[in-house]
């Protein structure tokens, strides 16, 4: 905190302490709250307004007109007109990569990191300390740290431009495994497994049978962060597939290279104009954004499960 | 490891030589440590206040509302979420291009000229990430005990005497974490200025930060060995600062 905000704190606090009657004081207090609170609400979401009017605009209207005006269908649709033609409908081969890429991440992610988890936090074996430990360095590592380090290893291997090569580091998922870790060792007793156990259901039937179905929230979780974190990961494709093999992502940044505002010298003759790339901006993120929207009530509660099992 | 040598030879610390005497080397570092120390300030400053404020409400839905209008900007991030702020940052088609003129910016370049550029990046990084840490703290929040914050009214304690006093104190692991992942991800700088660039025609330099350098490195002078110099050195930064978390923080203490 810096010294100003200790000074407030501390002319404050006498005020503050006439507890319950709501005094003068306590209303500018409260009318201050509501403003900061405001005006954050607005700053996090007048972008998004925005964003989803200018496709209904044409780029003239969206140069002159109100910012929050509403151009009209038709543009609308001309606009996705443009969109779809440009390099022949594109924007779906990255659509269909991203969801190829993201897909069988999220599936590999799953069945990695759930009985992984599982292990870590109901078995006791030698390593098991320091395992746990490396998953959760590795997991506190940006993964963009590790992006030139995976591309020089993979094309080692020969397999840069391969879907392999994005789909592999994607199911690398160490946060994965301590959500599941902490979910197991906090939420999921040993007696019950043991019961399982003592009824004569055997390690794997444990597993699938009483584990997993208890997991369901987490591994709801752990989908849900695999899912939207690879979708939207731009340096690791981008590096390892370019070209008509990139995902939505990568795509975006190339159309923006043909937009003539931002880029004079364009050579392509079909060029995108700023309504269309909007367009193609929220096209990108409405997957990512119909999941969130889906998932509000459980990730606004879901989110701080690591918290409370503190 | 490729950062030690050289056409297959060892070579010892001659690549790392040969990176720092790079004449972009230090001014991309210095960009990265102004970039991140202005958001980490900021972001901590806010998302606490934030928290704060939004645990404060009292009517139910309208807290959970704002919590979701927080996070939302989450879903765009990565080259979307620079994607639209093109746009914002342009005069000619932005929003708020009322607020951009009030600092004398006319045009796109201008505004995206190199000195404005941490506070750029600060601005496109808060409104896409502060969100998910705004909840994580509003569970912190929620995990205080109702008796502890029972007591310190009783004992005359206004709501700023007990944000500053408890609340605050009982968050301060949340906080260290937030710092600590946001400082590693900070020095990862990539796509912003990577797409920024793009946009600016050249404006914004293609080697501002020191993902961008590695990977000039690598791509556009075929020196994966002083490429992976760089990246080792980010790594280890970052790897150093996740372990002396996991370490010290005592966060992941359970046993």
């Amino acid at each position: 905190m810096s010294a100003s905000e200790r000074l407030t704190v501390k002319t404050d606090a006498p005020r503050g302490s006439r507890s319950l009657p709501p005094g003068p004081g306590r209303w500018i207090g409260r009318v201050l709250a509501w403003s900061v609170i405001g005006v954050f609400l607005l700053f996090f979401v007048v972008p998004i307004a925005w964003l989803i009017l200018a496709p209904t605009k044409t780029a003239r209207q969206l140069l002159l007109d109100n910012p929050f005006s509403f151009g009209g269908f038709e543009t609308l649709a001309a606009n996705w007109g443009e969109l779809m033609a440009f390099q022949n409908g594109i924007v779906w081969v990255w659509l269909g990569n991203a969801t190829l890429y993201t897909g069988v991440a999220l599936v590999i992610t799953l069945v990695v990191s759930i009985p992984a988890g599982y292990a870590l936090a109901m078995v006791e074996f030698r390593f098991r300390r320091a395992l746990l430990v490396t998953t959760l360095i590795v997991m506190l590592i940006p993964n963009t740290a590790l992006v030139l380090p995976i591309f020089l290893e993979l094309s080692a291997l020969k397999l840069v431009g391969t879907p392999l090569s994005v789909i592999l580091p994607f199911s690398f998922f160490p946060f994965g495994v301590y959500l599941t870790y902490i979910y197991f060792s906090t939420a999921v007793s040993r007696d019950l497994l043991n019961a399982a156990r003592i009824d004569g259901a055997g390690e794997f039937r444990v597993f699938a049978q009483v584990a997993m179905p208890l997991a369901t929230p987490v591994i709801a979780l752990v989908g849900f962060f695999s899912l939207v974190g690879n979708w939207n990961n731009y340096f690791l494709p981008f590096v390892m597939v370019p070209g008509r093999k990139s995902p939505i992502q990568v795509g975006l940044a190339e159309l923006l290279s043909n937009v003539p505002l931002f880029n004079p010298t364009t050579a392509g003759s079909v060029t995108i104009s700023l309504p269309v790339l909007a367009l193609a901006t929220i096209l990108s993120v409405a997957p990512v954004l119909v999941i969130f929207l889906f998932s509000q009530r459980f990730l606004v509660s879901g989110l701080t499960a690591g918290g409370t099992k503190e | 490891m490729l950062a030690f040598t050289k056409n297959g030879a060892f070579v010892g610390i001659d690549n790392f030589v040969k990176v720092f005497a790079d004449y972009r080397f230090w001014p991309a570092v210095q960009h990265v440590a102004l970039f991140v120390a202005i958001w980490l300030v900021s972001l901590t400053l806010l998302v606490v206040l934030l928290a704060l404020l939004v645990h404060a409400i009292r009517v139910r839905w309208l807290s959970s509302v704002s919590r979701f209008l927080f996070y939302i900007p989450g879903a765009l991030a990565g080259a979307s979420s620079v994607m639209l702020w093109l746009f914002l940052l342009d005069p000619a088609v932005s929003p708020v291009a009322g607020i951009l003129q009030l600092f004398g910016f006319e045009t796109f370049v201008q505004t995206v000229s190199i000195d404005n550029l941490p506070v750029i990046f600060t601005l496109i990084a808060f409104w896409a990430g502060a969100g998910g840490w705004i909840i994580i703290m509003y569970g912190a929040l929620n995990n205080i005990p109702v008796e502890v914050m029972e007591a310190a009214r009783i004992d005359g304690a206004g709501p700023i005497g007990t944000a500053w006093h408890i609340q605050i104190p009982l968050m301060r692991k949340w906080i260290s974490y937030m710092a600590v992942m946001s400082l590693a991800a900070g020095t990862q700088l990539f796509v912003e200025p990577r797409v920024l660039s793009q946009a600016s025609k050249g404006v914004v330099p293609p080697d501002y930060s020191l993902n961008q350098l590695a990977y000039l490195f690598a791509f556009r002078q075929n020196d994966f060995n002083g490429s992976a110099a760089i990246s080792l050195l980010l790594l280890v930064v970052a790897a150093g600062l996740s372990a002396l978390f996991v370490f010290r923080g005592g966060l992941f203490e359970r046993e």
